[in-house]
């Protein structure tokens, strides 16, 4: 066994740092609910060193406090996960490992004129701060947009010499994607060209499940970041040379 | 500023701006000949008209619905006839257009009425503008002292308008003299302005006129209450920016995002249609006295900040020939750069300074709007708060214009509110701190931060060169900016280009186009 607690200036003196706002007026009744509160949190000790106010309702704290709690390191398990790599990962890993720049192409297909799934992987700026892969040094990227048809997404992948393909569904009444998504498959396969791509499904209800049922190589759902998706394409690239 | 304390040869700026010149001429000529669906609705909405219909069409939408080929005859004398012919006043007529006229095929009126209404419609679209100016202008100039130099800025994105009015507000009791309500992912795509209060947006609020009423008022408010004029900013850019633009004017907005070829390179927008479109917008931004910002930023979360510096000022220089001739006065430029070198860079500060003093002297009446750092931000946010730091010590020596707050918490989450008090504070400890610092130091002859401005200029000149040899258009196919090559025929929107029929009518146009005195 092997106890543990933070530690401030003394083992194991259990000294925590925090800050955070309430919404009250600033003043000495807000102090004390700011220690209170702290002291409700589990904290033995609680002094408020700071406090502002932000607005006529909101006051800003910071507060020290102490715990008496302690933590048995022994007892840590921690499942070792794959993290997927962020931008700087998947290009440097692709100049080493691919030692070329990977093509990917991608659209919404069908009659979904949603673009908003494959725009936030592909378009140069992303969503919330994650770059899109036409930023990536190392990948071209091919927007095609929405309403493409199977056949013409095919026909341009293996235009482009594309590594990867991507399609988005966003719509799935009725099923519309699945119908879609399958058909997808069957044409590529049809043409005898499944194993020259990787074929990823993304949309807000994909699942990795699902993709991997219709025949594609991975699904990416709601939440997914452009490097989620080049991560997988340039470590399954990898895999596949190796084969 | 007597004197370039970087020592830039001044004939050499000039020189820049002539080329710079030569680059906007023949893009000006393709969009002399040219309108856009976005132009038109834009003039349609200046005529007056608004709403939408039971499918939530926007009215102006319906109207080049209902014309199709026909729009490159200018929109403008379809919609005054209507009123003519049918005797309705705009709101009237916009809720016949919404249950289904078509006002294509209606009997024309004399034109000598319709040029008649179209004056008497002019000048009610310019008496609310210019009425809107002046109440901008009364405000500032009593509360001028109340305001920081530069200008802090800070961003509210909450996706639902009443939530963003409550953070906004008390954005502005913290010290923020420019409150910018973020829109939502995906709306610079759509191409129509979605209609009245919103409540949901994805990272932020959908830009519509009735949002842009109710900030209003309550900047004006929190305004009254504080003794200042709180100036709000939206997103003049994507496939609607003259519609956004116009719909600025109207609600008093102050400044808008809005630059020459963002939408190319960042969102793939045909480059015929962006052209086409930022003009007609700067020129509604013009006559508003709304100040521009644009997008330089986003070239250096692109590329490397210190290896691609060039392209910032040449962008800027692009960027200053297109307003221009839009009709916009140098003033109302806010010319945009940012902090983005890598912080493990030896003296990345001095090249940061250099370039930012560098851009403060080749433009020297723009009000800069300088960007924090963002590429380099981690979930360390201490250090994420001293580099702040650092960039308001640049932004206050150098004397920029707009200061957009970095926040320590940039990179983790949308900021708490505390995030944006300690940006404030930052900031105000810094401007006030060092307040006359920039008039009070000179830069070493030849040192780090001269040799480096150098440079940077010498390269943005041969940089322009190189794109003025090729043609913009090519330059953009070709890969030249921002790393992304751009078909001429590629991208959204190009569908909604036309050319100018010979007798083409824009009454709202032309009228800008006099007030301005530009062609």
């Amino acid at each position: 066994m092997q106890l543990i607690k933070p530690y401030g200036d003394t083992l194991n003196d259990g000294a925590v740092q925090l800050s955070f706002t309430l919404p009250v007026a600033n003043g000495a009744k807000a102090i004390e609910a700011a220690i209170q509160y702290t002291k409700k949190l589990g904290f033995t000790e609680a002094e408020v060193v700071n406090a502002h106010p932000l607005s006529d309702d909101f006051t800003f704290f910071v507060v020290y406090g102490k715990t008496p709690l302690a933590i048995d390191y022994d007892k840590i398990v921690v499942e070792e996960i794959e993290k997927p790599m962020d931008f700087y990962g998947v290009n440097s890993y692709i100049k080493e490992h691919i030692q070329r720049k990977i093509a990917v192409i991608g659209a919404c297909t069908g009659t979904d004129a949603h673009t908003v799934g494959i725009d936030a992987i592909l378009n140069m700026k992303g969503w919330e701060q994650h770059y899109g892969l036409e930023r990536y040094p190392m990948i071209d990227a091919f927007n095609l947009g929405a309403q493409i048809l199977n056949e013409d997404l095919i026909r341009l992948a293996v235009e482009k010499n594309a590594d990867a393909i991507l399609v988005s569904q966003v719509v799935t009444q009725k099923d519309v994607h699945i119908n879609n998504l399958t058909n997808f498959i069957e044409l590529l396969e049809a043409d005898g060209l499944r194993s020259q791509f990787i074929v990823l499904a993304g949309g807000p209800r994909i699942s990795n499940k699902l993709a991997l049922e219709l025949g594609f190589d991975a699904g990416f759902g709601r939440g997914t970041y452009p490097e989620h998706v080049g991560s997988f394409i340039a470590k399954k690239m990898v895999e596949k040379m190796m084969r | 500023m007597n004197r370039s304390k970087l020592d830039l040869d001044p004939e050499k700026i000039d020189y820049a701006r002539e080329i710079s010149k030569k680059i906007t001429q023949p893009v000006q000529d393709y969009i002399s000949g040219h309108t856009t669906v976005s132009v038109e609705r834009t003039t349609l909405r200046m005529l007056g008209a608004d709403g939408i219909d039971a499918n939530e069409v926007p009215v102006p939408n319906l109207i080049i619905q209902q014309l199709k080929e026909r729009v490159g005859e200018g929109t403008a004398k379809f919609y005054i006839n209507a009123l003519l012919k049918k005797g309705l006043t705009p709101s009237a007529l916009n809720s016949e257009i919404a249950n289904g006229l078509d006002i294509s095929t209606l009997e024309w009126a004399e034109s000598a009425q319709i040029e008649k209404k179209a004056a008497e419609l002019v000048q009610s679209f310019s008496s609310r503008v210019k009425e809107n100016v002046g109440f901008r202008n009364e405000k500032l100039a009593l509360h001028n002292s109340s305001q920081s130099t530069p200008l802090l800025y800070l961003i509210v994105a909450t996706g639902n308008i009443y939530e963003d009015v409550k953070q906004a507000q008390g954005a502005a009791i913290q010290g923020a003299d420019v409150i910018a309500v973020i829109r939502t992912t995906g709306q610079s795509l759509l191409d129509y302005v979605p209609f009245g209060p919103t409540t949901e947006g994805f990272g932020g609020t959908y830009a519509t006129q009735e949002n842009f009423k109710i900030m209003r008022k309550a900047l004006d408010e929190v305004g009254e209450k504080i003794g200042k004029y709180i100036r709000l900013v939206n997103y003049c850019s994507g496939l609607c920016m003259p519609e956004i633009a116009v719909m600025g004017a109207l609600e008093r907005l102050d400044m808008m995002l809005n630059d020459s070829m963002y939408g190319i390179l960042f969102r793939d927008i045909n480059m015929y249609r962006t052209f086409v479109d930022q003009k007609f917008s700067r020129m509604v931004n013009s006559f508003a006295e709304i100040v521009i910002n644009t997008g330089e930023d986003n070239y250096l979360t692109t590329s490397d900040a210190f290896e691609k510096a060039y392209t910032v000022t040449a962008s800027q220089f692009i960027n200053e020939q297109f307003a221009f001739e839009s009709g916009m006065p140098a003033r109302l430029m806010g010319l945009g750069h940012a902090f983005e070198m890598n912080p493990e860079m030896k003296n990345g500060f001095l090249f940061e300074m250099a370039q930012a003093q560098m851009a403060r002297e080749i433009f020297p009446e723009a009000p800069l709007k300088y960007m924090p750092p963002t590429k380099y931000m981690t979930g360390d946010i201490f250090k994420g708060y001293a580099m702040n730091t650092l960039f308001n010590f640049i932004a206050k020596s150098t004397n920029q214009g707009i200061l957009l707050l970095g926040m320590l918490t940039e990179a983790i989450h949308t900021p708490f509110m505390q995030d944006r008090y300690l940006g404030v504070a930052n900031a105000r400890y810094v401007l006030n701190s060092m307040a006359d610092f920039s008039d009070d130091i000179e830069f070493k002859k030849d040192g780090i931060m001269q040799t480096r401005a150098k440079n940077v200029l010498d390269q943005s000149i041969s940089f322009l060169e190189q794109i003025n040899e090729k043609g913009l258009f090519n330059a953009i196919e070709q890969r030249m900016f921002a790393e992304v090559a751009r078909p001429k025929n590629g991208g959204k929107g190009l569908d909604g280009v036309y050319e100018k029929t010979e007798g083409y009518y824009n009454p709202m146009y032309s009228f800008l186009a006099r007030e301005l005195k530009i062609n």
